[in-house]
């Protein structure tokens, strides 16, 4: 099994300030995120907002340049590549957001909108380009008919279909999914959560799915990313980091998740306060300001990723935790 | 008699293709010390209720209903002047937004101050003693120093701990709350739904949480009212609706939880959509995306009628089996 995607150390920072007043600041968005991603697999972003999540999806869809570290899509460097290759991979890299009512232009037509980018990236004859597009309308579940419609007349679940369908237009390998089900309501989630799966087994895709929701990150994931102020906290196969989970903020974040069992009470408030600036992160491990079992030492020293239990984790006290 | 007492609510707005009913006659109450949960998806009118019962819905929506009553008075029949008297003091509501809640201009000091003055009275050293010690309750760090904040300068987590502050400052007896937690992140999520409750706990109040979340209903009300289509399909006790849901619809919400799903398989859908304001069926609002439905759903619409322990609006309430119970029984259960 190749990898179509791997990343390398994967850093970005940003100069904020800086100006007339005052003194520049780096804010690092995100620092040391390595993983691999196979075709028909599913890797998971989890964390809370500022935690990197959308920066990851930037870079690793070449939106934005990496500051530092490897990126690697089909074996080719995604680094500064030449205009040529940055076109290509381009085309191999899809994406989907989270609002699909600010996603989709509304004065195009729905076909208009699916043929966009085959117009852009191939020299396809416009009925070939129409024949696709029906083609793919029929894949999401559209009815021929809505081809001519605005996006307007859809409702959110109907726009993300469209969405998705938009991405898939110039069969790509790798699909980032930022939040993609969580604007809709839950018996159109599970539809686009299912749709989503089977158009992974249809066209060998490689999701990179970003998520705050972990009952559809438990669903839907086959590797899981925990990052905390833009590093990666715990990483793993879904099912030990889901059953044992060893960082404690993996851990809070878990326990945070509302379960539907009305008898079994989670114990929720496991994590305090809110997380910090990160222009001004926590000395030593970032996370030790909220968590339980911070001792003197994670206020010293930034613990290492490190290999425990069939995941890495980034803890000094996992074994303890676990 | 009941602190909340609902019967037959109806908000109307008229279009120009004629009248559209967002909320279809609901009956609820709410008794004091109550923590009822109001579940639905968008458009259901969950949060329309809770507007009505606030007297906030925006001309030209019209609201109806048999009784409309707080504690007695009638909410319907009450004039501007009575009615700013109770709102904010007896009964006051936190919305989903909180960044957008509070206004921009005024530092967090003066917008808590400010329901105390109009309500409370007292001196100005007395308000300003009561805004810290609110700050305090809903655990805001350096509550003095807080006070002289703008809500720019607060996250999404301390502006919804401003607000609760600020609609608890009068000691109401009912809370409702629209959605309060849905804006955050789910570890501040926790942390307002577990103050929301201990609040409710410690004064004693009634709290209505109005949310999409069925993870948030199950994990903080003790009674529960799922609506679909401006009406209530079901309204029960907390365990008996998750673990046996009598009305189809909340069987079928529930079933297509990822929670609830086992392994990586599909999940169960709902087929259809929620019927708009123009197509809504005859007889059950439902009957086109139940798999129980059948001509009697069709053509008669069913009422919000005792079943088990709590009500339903089902011709055919389901058993713990989660299979049609009455005439459709026979048909529906496997030989």
């Amino acid at each position: 099994m190749t990898d179509v995607l791997a990343a390398r150390d994967l850093a970005r920072h940003y100069t904020v300030g800086g100006g007339l007043f005052g003194k520049a600041a780096v804010l690092k968005a995100l620092d040391g995120v390595s993983f691999t991603l196979a075709a028909r697999r599913t890797l998971a972003v989890v964390g809370e907002s500022g935690s990197g999540k959308s920066t990851l999806a930037r870079l690793v869809t070449l939106i934005e340049p990496p500051t530092e570290g490897g990126l690697f899509i089909n074996g080719t460097d995604a680094i500064d590549p030449s205009r040529r290759t940055q076109k290509a991979l381009r085309r191999t890299v899809q994406m989907v957001f989270q609002d699909p009512y600010g996603s989709l232009n509304p004065r195009k037509k729905v076909g208009a909108i699916l043929e966009e980018p085959v117009v852009i990236n191939t020299d396809l004859p416009r009925a070939e380009r129409q024949d696709k597009a029906l083609a793919m309308m029929a894949k999401v579940g559209l009815r021929r008919e809505f081809y001519d419609r605005y996006p307007h007349m859809f409702s959110g679940g109907q726009r993300q279909r469209i969405a998705l369908a938009r991405a898939l237009m110039l069969n790509p390998d790798i699909l980032v999914a930022d939040e993609p089900v969580s604007a809709l309501d839950v018996s159109v989630q599970a539809q686009v959560l299912n749709m989503m799966m089977d158009l992974q087994e249809e066209f060998s895709l490689a999701y990179v799915f970003i998520s705050h929701d972990l009952s559809v990150v438990r669903h839907i994931a086959n590797e899981v990313l925990v990052l905390y102020l833009g590093r990666p906290v715990e990483q793993g196969p879904k099912q030990r980091l889901f059953d044992n989970p060893l960082h404690p903020y993996t851990r809070g974040l878990l326990a945070s998740t509302p379960s539907v069992n009305p008898k079994q009470h989670s114990q929720r408030s496991l994590i305090k306060g809110e997380m910090p600036s990160p222009l001004k992160p926590p000395s030593g491990c970032a996370f030790h300001s909220r968590c339980p079992h911070a001792t003197d030492l994670c206020s010293r020293d930034r613990p290492k990723l490190r290999p425990l239990d069939g995941r890495t984790v980034a803890c000094h006290h996992a074994e303890r935790i676990g | 008699m009941p602190l909340l007492e609902i019967r037959n609510l109806s908000v109307t707005f008229p279009t120009a293709r004629g009248v559209f009913r967002a909320v279809d006659g609901v009956e609820m109450t709410i008794e004091r010390g109550d923590l009822l949960g109001i579940v639905g998806e968008s458009g259901s009118g969950k949060s329309l209720t809770l507007l009505a019962v606030m007297g906030l819905i925006p001309f030209p929506g019209e609201v109806t209903a048999d009784v409309l009553s707080f504690s007695g008075i009638d909410l319907l029949g009450l004039g501007r002047r009575r009615r700013r008297k109770l709102i904010g003091k007896d009964m006051a509501m936190i919305f989903q937004e909180p960044m957008t809640s509070l206004n921009p201009c005024f530092t967090v000091g003066f917008q808590i101050t400010e329901a105390l003055k109009v309500h409370m009275g007292g001196t100005r050293a007395g308000r300003h003693r009561r805004a810290v010690e609110l700050l305090d309750l809903v655990g805001i760090p350096a509550p003095e120093s807080r006070l002289s904040a703008f809500p720019h300068q607060l996250s999404g987590g301390m502006s919804q701990r401003v607000m609760i502050a600020m609609a608890i400052a009068c000691n109401p007896r009912l809370l409702l709350a629209d959605e309060p937690s849905t804006a955050l992140d789910v570890t501040i999520q926790a942390q307002i739904l577990d103050l929301l409750v201990r609040l409710q706990q410690e004064t004693g109040m009634a709290l209505a949480l109005v949310t999409h979340d069925m993870g948030v209903v199950a994990e903080t009300a003790r009674r529960v009212a799922v609506m679909y289509a401006g009406q209530v399909v079901e309204q029960r006790d907390v365990e008996g609706l998750f673990d046996s849901p009598s009305h189809p619809y909340t069987a079928a919400l529930l079933d297509a939880l990822p929670e609830r799903s086992t392994g990586r398989d599909r999940l169960p859908t709902i087929a259809g959509v929620v019927p708009g304001a123009f197509d809504r069926p005859s007889g059950c609002l439902f009957n086109p995306r139940c798999r129980f439905a059948d001509r009697r759903c069709r053509a008669d619409e069913p009422r919000l009628s005792p079943y088990g322990n709590g009500r339903t609006r089902c011709h055919y309430p389901l058993d713990v089996d989660g299979l049609p119970t009455g005439a459709r029984a026979a048909e529906a259960r496997p030989a």
